[in-house]
């Protein structure tokens, strides 16, 4: 049987297209025409142009190394300065303009959104009642926020611990200092998480008064067999010393 | 157009589109070469973060600073870091609030609570993985890994489809409603490519934060790894996260 001659025309037109796209695919356009690299690097070189809004502690310094030393040599040292004083990427390029000014925030919330207190901050982390402290001063009237000292430096271990001291209070231990079960050193009012404050690593330090025959002068104390009473335990792993009676 | 133009048009076109493959080869030559403007080589970086979870003091400064740095929405429900308050009760029940979500701290300190045995805040971000789930969800390519192993988005590409947002396992994508792309930390790409610190890093008052490169000798995120003890998020899917946890609470998801 003979094929109309359309069908061989035809069929001749189709092949050579289907020759074209294959030569075309597999010879002619390079491997990564097809791959994401140049897609990926004109996306890279995107984010790469995106504009800097916060120009960084270093740019700071260059003009205002005099409130950079201050704050660099008291408890804020580790705050960046556009931690307060917003992004100023737009102020260092242009010093003078008014318009990106930095401000100078001399609300109490600014302070007090680090420094009021909240139960999940961490331990020892300085935070006050803002309805007790003050309430209608403003933070920077007393606190130079770049050398934050107390006004009166934390002379005993509440200005800090203020919940621990709060709960000690209420608790049969009321008139133990902190001082007799912790060893502190002088550094750590300045730089707490440099020089952490020790927690007893022995019995004896509690057996001073618990331990049967410490001829302790407050005859309330709850008097114990150290050799016998709780295996090989530090005291303070079972009992919370601040509230020995405990919770509920 | 009759046969013999058309065939005219067609034996002229052919020569003209040899030049194509030419053409092709010098934009793909030029696109591997990358940014001709600065001298960063990403392929010497391997960027990750350190989170000090005993550290953070849930200020939300971060937040308010990413917001600022990378335009992502002022609206209180758009995140490329977010900070989570966890409560864990004596009966062992977690509570997980975001405290990024308020505009403002309450007035009144919340009354305590004493079944809350545990208390405390842990800073959330895209953890960058090794093996993003994102990467490998997305239909178009639109995301990808960059060689210093920052993921990122090509808002070019994205079609809005949210198959990555469903995809991540930590909900660090967002659907941006101005671009309607997908979007997430970058780590601040345009910053750490000029040496400069993420945002969230710059501004973080207690350090909670570290950011620095995995694959540095001397780097003080590498130290943050080698002196603390570190967790990762959802360590079991092995998406190998580079957001590092230090002081990390094993209630934390």
């Amino acid at each position: 049987m003979k094929l109309p001659e359309q069908v061989t025309r035809l069929g001749t037109v189709i092949g050579a297209i289907v020759a074209i796209v294959l030569l075309l695919r597999f010879v002619v356009l390079p491997d990564s025409f097809f791959s994401a690299t140049p897609h990926q690097a004109a996306t890279v070189e995107r984010e790469m142009a995106k504009p800097i809004r916060h120009a960084g502690v270093a740019a700071c310094r260059d003009c205002h190394a005099e409130q950079f030393d201050l704050k660099y040599g008291g408890r804020h040292r580790n705050i960046g300065c556009e931690n307060c004083h917003g992004p100023a990427a737009g102020h260092v390029a242009e010093p003078e303009a008014e318009a990106s000014m930095p401000p100078l925030p001399r609300e109490r919330e600014k302070c007090l959104a680090c420094h009021a207190y909240d139960s999940s901050r961490p331990n020892g982390f300085p935070q006050v009642d803002p309805k007790e402290h003050r309430p209608n001063k403003k933070c920077v009237s007393c606190h130079d926020p770049h050398d934050p000292v107390p006004p009166k430096a934390p002379q005993d271990c509440a200005g800090c611990h203020g919940r621990i001291q709060q709960t000690k209070a209420l608790s049969t231990h009321a008139s133990v200092a902190c001082l007799a079960c912790h060893v502190v050193d002088e550094r750590h009012m300045t730089e707490p998480r440099l020089a952490l404050p020790t927690k007893p690593d022995s019995r004896e330090v509690c057996g001073r008064c618990h331990a049967a025959g410490s001829g302790d002068p407050d005859a309330s104390s709850r008097v114990v067999d150290l050799a016998a009473h709780g295996g090989t335990y530090v005291c303070w792993e079972c009992h919370y010393a601040h509230l020995p009676e405990g919770r509920k | 157009m009759n046969k013999r133009e058309f065939l005219k048009d067609a034996i002229l076109f052919f020569p003209a589109a040899s030049v194509l493959p030419s053409l092709v080869a010098e934009a793909v030559a030029n696109a591997e070469e990358g940014p001709a403007t600065t001298g960063y080589d990403a392929a010497k970086h391997w960027y990750g973060m350190g989170i000090d979870v005993g550290k953070c003091i849930g200020c939300n400064r971060c937040v308010e600073a990413c917001k600022a740095e990378n335009d992502v929405p002022d609206e209180p429900f758009y995140f490329r870091t977010w900070i989570e308050r966890y409560r864990i009760h004596s009966d062992g029940e977690v509570e997980v609030e975001c405290i990024s979500t308020r505009s403002a701290p309450p007035e009144q300190a919340e009354p305590e609570d004493p079944t809350v045995v545990r208390t405390f805040f842990v800073p959330k971000l895209c953890n960058q993985c090794a093996h993003p789930p994102c990467v490998q969800v997305c239909p178009v390519g639109a995301t990808f890994q960059t060689q210093d192993g920052v993921v990122l988005v090509d808002a070019t590409r994205c079609i809005g489809c949210r198959y990555c947002i469903q995809a991540c396992p930590y909900g660090a994508r967002y659907l941006n409603p101005k671009t309607k792309t997908a979007d997430k930390c970058t780590f601040c790409y345009h910053r750490i490519t000029e040496g400069l610190l993420p945002a969230c890093v710059e501004v973080c008052p207690t350090e909670a934060r570290i950011f620095g490169d995995l694959d540095a000798h001397a780097d003080r995120l590498v130290r943050f790894h080698r002196v603390n003890e570190i967790s990762v998020l959802k360590p079991d899917l092995n998406t190998e996260p580079k957001v590092l946890y230090a002081r990390l609470d094993g209630e934390v998801r």
